[in-house]
């Protein structure tokens, strides 16, 4: 160990400050985080320095991420497989997923992180960790098949426009994966939605049967899938969205390390169960109909409450307004996704659109916790006139 | 063009008494059309006329008879507004105003029906609302009302052409990356499109243009030191 550090150290003289490559200390330092904890202390003050900074806590989400990621390669070939019609081993399936997967996350973190480092060089700060999770959700959100150009062009409009725009890490309004989203969704309708996008190579088939289940119900037709398949996740989706087992995986690591809000996760299935189990009082077309646990095991809801509603930055941040916060996410995604058949599935939208209010939801409860405490103020010095 | 201006000029000047003399073009006034170009552009610095900016600058024609229409009518308005402002009761100007510059934008609207028949159904209703631009009222609010007919007119054009710049520069990147075209003209090859080049839808829509407006921004006070705050 020592002699690891003593090579860093031997490496890091030319980045000091005064050196020749000053300024380009923010990459050095960023790679040198990877290895050792940074050794500052506080200097003024009464704070506490913890050892698990942001590098540590991000770490803890893809830990979170993995089995989804996992799942979501070996889900990708199954669904190729399948719809040919072959006969595989897990292996197969899972290989052809991987092959499919790794040049998109490969892509997504050559191009944040290069944009991360310019910018972390250019205003002399250090580079955030922040993308570290960022570029690892916008490819397991992205359709299998979407060219690997588009997936470019979508991360650099994210950490551009949905990131350093505002300031960089820690400053966004929006949750950057779900921008590169929404960008890709918005630029290029034909690769990011129907029926050829969500089996890999299912071009090139004809008669497959591809779409997912929820554009399947906005579509009237039959699905093919029961609630088990649906849970377990051998359904056609986004790369891992799919398996709300998994995903529940990832959750429990979340909250039980202590970085995932579990109030905005609780509340946001609440708001999206009692939101469907409303509309299915009313079951008219097969849409209101649908079931409301099966709502909340198909599509990307439970991927996107678990892991982009609770971003610690553009969520809410009051423990009251988590709760609403999650509510409201749920509550839209459902709406979205049952009166509104332009658009099958609604949690991206719903949490971007949350994300825009959350400062508002925050602004009240604060505001609304300040009143009281007035309250409270103002009958303790009644009684104290009183007696 | 300057000495018609001038004959002009010559009839209402017993009402500009107090008017200093000065060389039609000495820097003054010269400043007067640069400076709305890129310190003091009514888009990207003082943020007006943002909503047709919007909204015609899906393709390039369209933004750019724009950007001459608004010419004309800022101008316009500008000279005569001008030339009436010490007859203006000052309760009722905006009224005046309102009615010189609807006047001017009806002018307009007829001259593109009757010769660019098909760029005038493109801008539709936005020519109409040329009234409503806050660069016209704002400019004869600002300026017209307090200087002469000949300041008047190159603050209308300066301003104008900044804003018809903005305009222009977000069409060209909108119409490129949104339908591959340039003034209607396809002008990237097909064997971009073959190679799997698609073109970016979100391009055609408005957000788009926000935020490309955004980075001008962002481009333009990175670079001009004046527009840096501190």
């Amino acid at each position: 160990m020592s002699f690891l550090r003593t090579k860093i150290d031997q490496l890091k003289k030319p980045f000091l400050k005064g050196a020749k490559f000053e300024k380009y200390a923010p990459a050095f330092g960023a790679l040198e985080t990877f290895l050792f904890v940074p050794d500052h202390t506080t200097k003024k003050g009464a704070h506490i320095r913890d050892a698990v900074d942001l590098k540590r806590t991000m770490f803890m989400v893809i830990l979170a991420l993995l089995p989804a990621l996992v799942y979501g390669m070996y889900n990708a070939g199954y669904q190729h497989f399948s719809q040919l019609g072959e006969t595989f081993t897990f292996w197969d399936a899972f290989s052809h997923g991987a092959y499919k997967i790794i040049p998109m996350i490969v892509v997504s973190y050559a191009v944040g992180l290069g944009i991360e480092f310019i910018f972390a060089i250019y205003r002399g700060h250090e580079v955030n960790e922040g993308y570290l999770v960022t570029g690892l959700l916008i490819p397991m959100i992205m359709p299998i098949d979407l060219p690997l150009w588009m997936l470019a062009i979508s991360v650099v409009f994210a950490v551009l426009i949905g990131k350093e725009a505002f300031g960089g890490t820690g400053m966004n309004v929006l949750n950057p994966a779900l921008t590169a989203r929404a960008f890709a969704f918005f630029a290029y309708p034909t690769f990011m939605s129907g029926d050829k996008v969500w089996v890999s190579e299912a071009t090139n088939i004809d008669a497959i049967s591809g779409e997912t289940i929820l554009g399947k119900l906005a579509a009237g037709k039959d699905i093919a899938w029961n609630a088990s398949d649906m849970f377990f996740g051998s359904i056609p989706g986004s790369v891992s969205e799919t398996s709300t087992l998994w995903i529940l995986a990832g959750a429990a690591i979340l909250i039980l390390t202590g970085v995932g809000s579990w109030r905005i996760i609780l509340s946001g299935f609440i708001g999206a169960a009692l939101t469907a189990l409303l509309l299915n009082q009313f079951p008219v077309n097969p849409l209101m109909g649908f079931p409301w646990y099966e709502h909340l095991i198909v599509g990307g809801l439970a991927f996107g409450i678990v892991f982009m509603a609770t971003d610690p930055v553009s969520a809410a941040q009051t423990e009251k307004g988590k709760w609403i916060y999650g509510f409201l996410v749920g509550f839209f995604c459902i709406l979205i996704r049952v009166l509104n058949p332009a658009y099958p599935e609604g949690v991206m939208l719903a949490i971007l659109l949350m994300n825009v209010f959350a400062p508002t939801i925050d602004h009240y409860v604060v505001n609304a916790n300040i009143k009281k405490r007035k309250k409270r103020l103002i009958a303790v010095q009644n009684i104290k006139t009183v007696s | 063009m300057a000495a018609k201006k001038e004959k002009k000029q010559d009839k209402p000047i017993v009402l500009f008494v107090n008017e200093e003399k000065e060389p039609l073009l000495s820097k003054k006034n010269i400043a007067l059309v640069t400076d709305p170009l890129n310190d003091n552009n009514p888009i990207t610095v003082q943020v007006l006329g943002i909503c047709s900016a919007l909204a015609i600058t899906v393709q390039l024609k369209p933004a750019l008879v724009m950007a001459i229409a608004v010419m004309a009518v800022v101008a316009s308005s500008n000279v005569i507004v001008s030339l009436i402002r010490n007859f203006i009761p000052n309760r009722i100007r905006i009224i005046v105003q309102l009615v010189i510059v609807a006047g001017l934008v009806v002018l307009v609207d007829l001259i593109l029906k009757a010769f660019a028949y098909d760029v005038s159904k493109q801008l539709s209703v936005f020519v109409g609302l040329i009234i409503t631009n806050c660069i016209v009222m704002g400019r004869l609010e600002a300026f017209a009302l307090a200087n002469g007919p000949w300041k008047s007119f190159l603050d209308g054009i300066g301003n104008a052409a900044g804003y018809g710049i903005i305009l222009v520069i977000v069409a060209f990147f909108r119409e490129l990356l949104g339908s591959g075209k340039l003034f209607g003209f396809h002008v990237i090859p097909e064997e971009v499109y073959q190679m799997g080049y698609m073109n970016n839808g979100l391009m055609l829509l408005s957000p788009m243009a926000l935020i490309t407006v955004g980075l001008l921004i962002w481009v333009q006070r990175s670079r001009n030191r004046k527009l840096i705050e501190k």
